[in-house]
């Protein structure tokens, strides 16, 4: 199966939006494009655009690989995308405003009710609140795949606190810092109001009653968190403040920060801290990362939380499944961009198939996330197969498949020159009292050759995304 | 607005640069006169390690004081916490901590002194080598110095550094000069042997005065000058007097600020006025190292008064 390559599919060649890239590549001396790539190394190194991998030694801080050749779409292509994802997002929040109200959805059989009910994402907690502007997921990052010319499909919705964003921007800096020329002659979106439209997105959804400027701040469980880099970025661009669970508290219903000068009101926080530890009182009793009682003050309507709680059930990979049908229930339309065909091992036909084609298909933890505890079945040995059969054996529910997709490639710069590598797209998407997607995305690729995984914790890397203004 | 973890965190990210480089400059002090003075140069390494205040330490886990294992000790030892490594460490993740309150020049010039002396220090150092490795750091240190001074504004947030620099430095002198107070003492001015010149000259080093001393004072060391250059002189960088004067003039713009004073403010013009007194005589009349302990031990105390009061827990 050969896949589908964005600049040069066979037996084509060159695509429309690679051209004017193309033109400007063919003049280019191989030895400086290489002295580029390592001064790109350089400058990620310096400004300390690092992560922490969990569970290695000391928890070194690591680069995420970073390659020079541009992932480009057409201006024409992006419209389409955009229309998809407006869509998709819109069917992701009055879904989360459906479940913890009415729950019509459960009620009309389009969603089974078990699936919300027995399921960890559900915070009853949440049920009967609506945050203001109706909005639950503020930031979502949808992951979305290419397949052939016109095929793109959503592989995840991330609906709780979706990384990467910082990558989207900083790769676009260290671009226009390395190819200035290149930025001259080909007309690509620009991306860097990103943090000033978070901002306004954020501030927009503050709780009723405040009028004067929110205080807003960026929520980090700290300095050795894997994406502390982007929540200090985040907090810096949008000029607020970045807290950690112990700097704040509730003072006369309110959350408050500590400052030199005494404890001061926030009005609406950006948490990059997950569900389970945002309220010591109300979910994890053991949490130090949260503010003991911010729930209350946010049932009482004041403070906004982004995400609020609970919108991990609008993302879930079990509830992935029945986005189609979720899509359609709430917005009349089919959906645009499509789902991957996606077996529930929870139902005993798709277990059997999925049992009998695992050496075919790519299966997954329902709760997981970044890569780990999934299966590749092609590149699996057989015994990784035997063994994940086993884990799959003894709880289905916890499992879904999908086909092994031939992800689209896009050539990455190697020593020996271009060379294709799989990608997949995450474009970020801003909900307040409309929704907003920035041209481009972060571009994640698998470096090594024939490699399906883009996850950086598992040896991916990042491209710049180029949405043509054409 | 600042919170208060912030101002904790650029307040020692501010100390521990300061003391990686007081750090250099003790090893180099140390260097010298284990150079020119080999007979006595263990006498003179134990007065680096109680100025660098771990002398304990040190003995602790060491037998020979010779220029290998104290600069290992003070320059590599991820297990003193006062080690330039360690205090390289410390500064840069405070600094990551609070990386929106600095600018990029500020804090890429630490992330950058980190993973150049993180390199640098990975393997023990030739002596051969010494000369080389004391001169990178203080190169380094001087970079973070010029970036955060050349691009930060004078709000808030440099304010706490500041104090953090010069609660530090303060110490560091003042440590400097009570190891060796008795070399200072009247009586033995008289001697001028060239012991004492050495002694003297090694006190110099430690601040990096001892040129300017001459520009100053001429060519002759004279022990009354050398501690009123250190203490009182409000023109020397590392004086007491220099430190109080920063520190102080940072309170009261925090001070005014916020509209709110302390118990710090109080100690911090204690100290000064101590400082301000007419000459150095009185000062001796008094009791030179008395003068210091008390100075170090306010020192100490005002820097719990400042991170009660503002709030850095």
């Amino acid at each position: 199966m050969v896949a589908f390559d964005e600049m040069l599919p066979e037996p084509t060649g060159l695509r429309r939006p690679y051209t004017g890239y193309d033109g400007w590549l063919k003049n280019q001396d191989p030895a400086r494009l290489t002295e580029k790539m390592r001064d790109a190394e350089r400058v990620f190194r310096k400004t300390g655009i690092t992560f922490a991998v969990y569970g290695e030694e000391e928890a070194a801080e690591r680069l995420i690989p970073f390659d020079i050749v541009p992932r480009i779409i057409s201006g024409h292509e992006w419209r389409r995308l955009t229309q998809g994802i407006e869509q998709r997002v819109q069917a992701l929040n009055a879904f989360l405003d459906d479940i913890y109200h009415r729950q019509e959805i459960l009620r009309a059989g389009r969603v089974p009710k078990e699936l919300v009910a027995n399921n960890e994402a559900f915070l009853p907690e949440m049920i009967g609140v609506r945050p203001p502007g109706g909005v639950y997921t503020h930031i979502i990052g949808v992951d979305i795949v290419r397949i052939g010319e016109d095929e793109f499909y959503v592989l995840e919705d991330n609906a709780r606190t979706p990384s990467g964003v910082s990558y989207m921007l900083e790769n676009r800096e260290t671009m226009m810092q390395l190819f200035p020329e290149l930025f001259q002659r080909i007309k690509v979106r620009p991306v860097e109001n990103y943090p000033q439209l978070l901002r306004q997105s954020l501030a927009t959804l503050r709780p009723n009653g405040i009028t004067d400027a929110p205080c807003i701040a960026v929520l980090t469980p700290g300095s050795y968190n894997s994406a502390y880099f982007e929540h200090a970025f985040l907090a810096d661009q949008m000029g607020v403040q970045l807290v950690e669970g112990h700097d704040l508290r509730v003072v006369d219903g309110h959350v408050a920060m500590r400052t030199t000068e005494g404890y001061k009101q926030i009005d609406v926080l950006y948490r990059r801290v997950d569900d389970a530890f945002l309220d010591p009182l109300t979910f994890n009793p053991d949490s130090a990362l949260g503010v003991p009682g911010i729930m209350d003050v946010y049932r009482a309507g004041n403070i906004t939380i982004a995400n609020a709680p609970g919108t991990g059930i609008a993302d879930d990979k079990a509830i992935y499944s029945y986005m189609p049908e979720i899509i359609e229930f709430y917005t009349g339309r089919k959906a645009i961009l499509g789902n991957i065909p996606t077996w529930r091992c929870s139902e005993p036909d798709s277990l059997k198939y999925v049992q009998e084609h695992l050496a075919e298909l790519v299966v997954k933890e329902v709760h997981g996330s970044g890569g780990y505890g999934m299966l590749v079945g092609p590149a699996a040995s057989k015994k990784e197969c035997e063994d994940f059969a086993k884990k799959l054996a003894a709880k289905p529910s916890n499992y879904i498949a999908q086909p092994t997709l031939s992800l689209s490639t896009c050539p990455i710069l190697t020593e020996k020159g271009l060379a294709p590598r799989h990608v997949d797209l995450r474009p970020f998407v801003l909900v307040s009292d409309r929704i907003q997607i920035v041209p481009g995305g972060l571009t994640r690729v698998a470096l090594k050759e024939g490699s399906l995984v883009v996850n950086s914790s598992q040896g991916g890397g990042t491209k710049d995304t180029w949405v043509l203004d054409d | 607005m600042l919170l208060g973890r912030t101002a904790n965190g650029l307040y020692w990210m501010n100390r521990y640069i300061e003391r990686a480089e007081n750090m250099a400059r003790l090893v180099d002090a140390g260097l010298r006169m284990a150079l020119t003075r080999t007979a006595s140069s263990a006498e003179e390494w134990t007065s680096v390690l109680l100025s660098a205040g771990c002398e304990t330490e040190f003995r602790n886990r060491y037998d020979d004081l010779s220029a290998g294992p104290v600069a290992d000790f003070l320059l590599r030892d991820k297990s003193n916490p006062s080690s330039v490594m360690s205090s390289i460490e410390t500064a840069r993740s405070n600094a990551r901590m609070v990386r929106t309150a600095l600018t990029r020049e500020t804090w890429e010039s630490i992330n950058e002194a980190w993973m150049s002396l993180k390199r640098m220090l990975a393997d023990p150092i030739d002596e051969r080598e010494l000369p080389k490795v004391l001169d990178a750091i203080k190169r380094e240190t001087a970079l973070i110095r010029g970036a955060f001074y050349g691009t930060m504004l004078r709000n808030e947030i440099f304010d706490f550094s500041q104090i953090g620099t010069f609660i530090e430095r303060a110490d560091n002198t003042a440590r400097i000069l009570d190891v060796k107070y008795y070399v200072l003492l009247p009586s033995i001015s008289w001697v001028g042997s060239s012991l004492d010149n050495y002694q003297w000259e090694s006190i110099l080093r430690s601040v990096s005065a001892h040129r300017s001393y001459r520009w100053v004072y001429e060519a002759d060391y004279r022990p009354t000058n050398i501690a009123d250059y250190l203490i009182l002189d409000g023109r020397m960088p590392r004086s007491l007097a220099f430190c109080y004067r920063n520190i102080s003039q940072s309170l009261n713009y925090l001070d005014e600020a916020y509209g709110m004073r302390h118990v710090c403010h109080k100690t911090v013009a204690e100290t000064l006025a101590k400082l301000k007194v007419g000459s150095i005589k009185e000062i001796f009349d008094s009791g030179l190292h008395e003068f210091l302990m008390d100075f170090i031990r306010d020192n100490y105390r005002l820097g719990d008064e400042v991170a009660e009061h503002y709030r850095f827990h």
